[in-house]
């Protein structure tokens, strides 16, 4: 095959189809959304893909797809691991028959990430074997590799990639793809597929005694390599080997990690041959705390002794700067520099037209000393409306919610919670608001779409990750049958409307949901619909700024008058708060 | 020495930062040479400050460290200052002369610094402006802008004009190619 510029997440998706994968699924989370949008938007496509509803999920429809026999992928990012541990935790145990691979894309920087937690810890914790590739042509490579490896020894195999592999991009010439395809049968194995304490206790035991020869193989199969050049030497993985091989001196020793767990035996033969050894690697201290525990009278730096920082990620500038405080003259040197101080953020923004800004105005307008929970999308980004306070993990919105409110506190609690991600984890959240008699208003930002990871479908768009029909279940249902009893549907667009809901709702008791509606704009853009744009009549505006604050990036304002740029939607929200009727339709007087 | 030439992209999250990197890593295939690049994908796209990394040659890792590109091609003046840290000494900035105002600049009342300002803070570097919204225009759509900031670059890309402009050809929505490489041209004419 020819030689393409490929983005990381490209390289891996074609891998799964080299490797003759046979079923896939996933929840959106970046950085790795793109490898199930890849997969499910194939020409020709031989094998199952789905978005599930969340990670959990995901994993337990990959493993029993792993359980039949076939190649299995599941994708999430490594929050959404987190939501899948617990199948994770006891997967180990039970094995797999066909491979399974479960990708998790770490996140160092927390570039669109709730924290810069480390997915190899749970590849320990679970004890399965972990893929962690340094560059984006051996993502491609490694993916193949991990099929196999699944199959080899039974067992699920973490892969994770991070944010510079998923998001890089490499010449790369792919291989060709396979179409040599199983279909599942599912083997009626009750000791391995039923974990009772009786079965468990042995699959627990066979679980450890995978563990050394899973890490031999790892050394035998070239994932980990070590070179020894001289009494000094560097020990990295991840996209941290990349930066080092290319600073690196002729006569320093260099091993590099590409999966875990790694051979103690082997380990120790490597830094026992060095009076110093350098480690350096992203996130957590993994690597090093392995080689700690095996140095005897070697000199370890790393992260543990203030070397390299435990948070954020690295650059080829950061490791030269570790390597030259520990001894080691880098190839390549790097200036001092500052950024020029003060310039003005420019921070991510919703788009001009987007539904949730104007619900945001109405919550604020209505709920003037409310207490704002919400949760993970691009309605995060009402942080900047002031109506965001607290945000941890998908679904939380509600919970938080809840556990305020069952604090004493008494002022009005309104969480807002995209529609992915009610259906994700916020289900739950408003059963147990409900049952337990709290007092709330929910609402859900109803845009038919999961857009922040880039427009995956989920089960409220009415289609599946592969364009099939489906039909798009109903929100009201669903809250009304958690119990809520005062569920209002209004369309985003509505100021009107937002604002006549909200204040229904702050007058009644318990837990109310109103469902705001109103396509992505994005989405709507792309589906065709046009709104006339609208405009500012300047001898009518009084330049008063109720516009501007309303931050929507079509509206500016120069000259002590607003005015509407190229970007506006004709959502006409802003003309419904200005207070001077100065905004109109394009065209109309 | 790194042995690669080390291009920083920068704009506004939706100004074709990525398709300009595809671009050159295009053309980098058609002449056989390796190359990497980081991008930024996500929330950042949401008029946000973005930023691609491209190393052409490049055979390790794909981020550029701050003081060493080679060139800054941007989008964005404001942009530009931004990232002016990451040039190179003598390496050189290549931007539109044209500065979307943030959105939050409005919304709090922030200084945001004018055209002037920002080219006396710049003026230590080697910069180049562009009319990148006149130069899309005359080639028949604005959305060409990235393009002609590309053509604009060309004359300091260690890549050949046939090469960029065979990508573009590539990279491009077939319907788009000719007013593209009409951008290209023009961008090209640019540079004083």
């Amino acid at each position: 095959m020819a030689t393409r510029y490929m983005l990381g997440n490209e390289v891996i998706a074609h891998a799964c189809c080299e490797a003759n994968i046979d079923f896939a699924s996933g929840y959106p989370g970046t950085p790795s959304s793109e490898v199930i949008d890849i997969l499910r938007t194939q020409d020709v496509r031989d094998f199952y893909v789905e978005w599930s509803v969340n990670e959990k999920v995901a994993l337990e429809n990959a493993l029993a797809a792993a359980w039949t026999g076939v190649r299995s992928l599941a994708t999430m990012k490594h929050v959404g691991l987190n939501v899948a541990a617990d199948p994770l935790m006891t997967s180990a145990y039970t094995g797999v028959t066909g491979g399974l691979v479960i990708l998790s894309a770490d996140d160092p920087y927390a570039h669109s990430s709730q924290n810069e937690q480390d997915s190899r810890r749970y590849a320990l914790f679970a004890k399965i074997p972990c893929l962690d590739p340094a560059t984006v042509r051996e993502a491609g490579a490694m993916m193949v590799e991990a099929f196999s490896l699944s199959e080899e020894f039974g067992l699920p195999v973490l892969f994770r990639p991070t944010t510079r592999i998923c998001h890089s991009k490499s010449d790369v010439e792919p291989g060709e793809v396979g179409s040599d395809h199983r279909t599942g049968h599912f083997e009626r194995n009750p000791q391995q597929y039923v974990v009772i304490p009786a079965h468990t206790r042995v699959l627990h035991k066979k679980l450890n005694e995978k563990q050394a020869p899973v890490a031999r193989a790892l050394v035998e199969k070239g994932v980990n390599t070590a070179v020894v050049k001289g009494t000094t030497g560097i020990i990295a993985g991840g996209i941290a080997a990349s930066y080092v091989r290319e600073l690196l001196p002729e006569n320093v020793s260099f091993a590099k990690i590409g999966g875990y767990p790694i051979d103690p035996d082997w380990l120790a033969a490597f830094v026992g041959q060095h009076d110093k050894i350098l480690v350096v690697e992203e996130l957590s201290p993994v690597i090093e705390e392995a080689v700690r525990m095996v140095a005897a009278y070697t000199i370890i730096r790393g992260k543990m002794d203030g070397y390299l920082p435990h948070e954020g990620e690295l650059d080829p500038a950061s490791v030269a700067s570790a390597m030259k405080k520990a001894g080691i003259i880098p190839l390549r040197d790097f200036p001092q520099v500052t950024p020029v101080p003060d310039i003005p953020r420019r921070p991510p923004i919703l788009c001009a037209g987007c539904g949730h800004r104007s619900v945001f105005y109405a919550i604020k307008r209505v709920f003037k000393d409310g207490i704002f929970p919400s949760d993970i999308g691009c309605y995060t980004l009402g942080i900047q409306l002031g109506v965001v306070d607290t945000t941890i993990c998908m679904g939380a919105s509600i919970t938080v919610g809840s556990g305020i409110y069952r604090s004493g506190e008494e002022r009005d609690i309104v969480c807002t919670i995209g529609d992915s991600t009610f259906l994700h984890t916020g289900i739950q959240g408003l059963l147990n608001a409900v049952y337990n008699g709290a007092n709330m208003t929910v609402v859900i930002l109803d845009n038919r779409i999961t857009a922040m990871t880039g427009h995956q479908p989920n089960p409220n768009t009415g289609v599946t990750a592969t364009g099939v029909e489906s039909p798009p279940v109903s929100l009201e249902a669903i809250c009304r049958s958690c119990g809520a009893t005062y569920v209002e549907r209004v369309s985003s667009y509505d100021l009107t409307q937002c604002l006549e809901a909200m204040k229904a709702a702050k007058a009644r008791k318990g837990v109310k949901v109103i469902i705001a509606y109103q396509p992505c704009v994005i989405n709507a853009r792309r589906a065709g619909i046009r709104r006339k744009s609208f405009t500012v009549d300047p001898d009518v505006c009084t330049g008063c700024k109720t516009c501007v604050r309303f931050g929507c990036p079509a509206i500016e304002f120069h000259d002590d008058k607003a005015s509407i740029n190229e970007l506006c939607s004709g959502c006409s929200v802003c003309a419904q708060i200005c207070p001077t009727g100065a905004i109109r339709m394009e065209g109309k007087k | 020495m790194s042995g690669s030439y080390d291009v920083l992209i920068v704009g506004v999250g939706g100004q074709g930062t990525i398709l300009a990197s595809n671009i050159l890593g295009e053309a980098c295939l058609i002449e056989g040479k390796s190359v990497r690049g980081a991008e930024t994908h996500g929330m950042a796209q949401r008029g946000g400050s973005v930023e691609t990394h491209i190393r052409i040659d490049g055979k390790f890792g794909p981020l550029i460290s701050p003081g060493t590109a080679d060139l800054i091609v941007s989008f964005d003046l404001l942009e530009a200052l931004r990232y002016s840290h990451f040039l190179k000494e003598g390496g050189v900035i290549i931007t539109n002369i044209e500065t979307i105002i943030p959105t939050s600049a409005f919304q709090h009342d922030a200084d945001v610094p004018g055209q002037e300002d920002i080219l006396n803070l710049l003026s230590g570097r080697d910069v180049i402006t562009v009319d990148a919204a006149a130069l899309a225009l005359e080639a028949g759509t604005i959305l060409t802008q990235n393009v002609v900031m590309l053509g604009a670059a060309a004359p300091y890309l260690p890549l050949a004009v046939e090469s960029l402009k065979e990508a573009v050809r590539r990279s491009v929505p077939p319907k788009t190619v000719d007013t593209n490489l009409k951008a290209f041209d023009l961008g090209r004419g640019a540079p004083e």
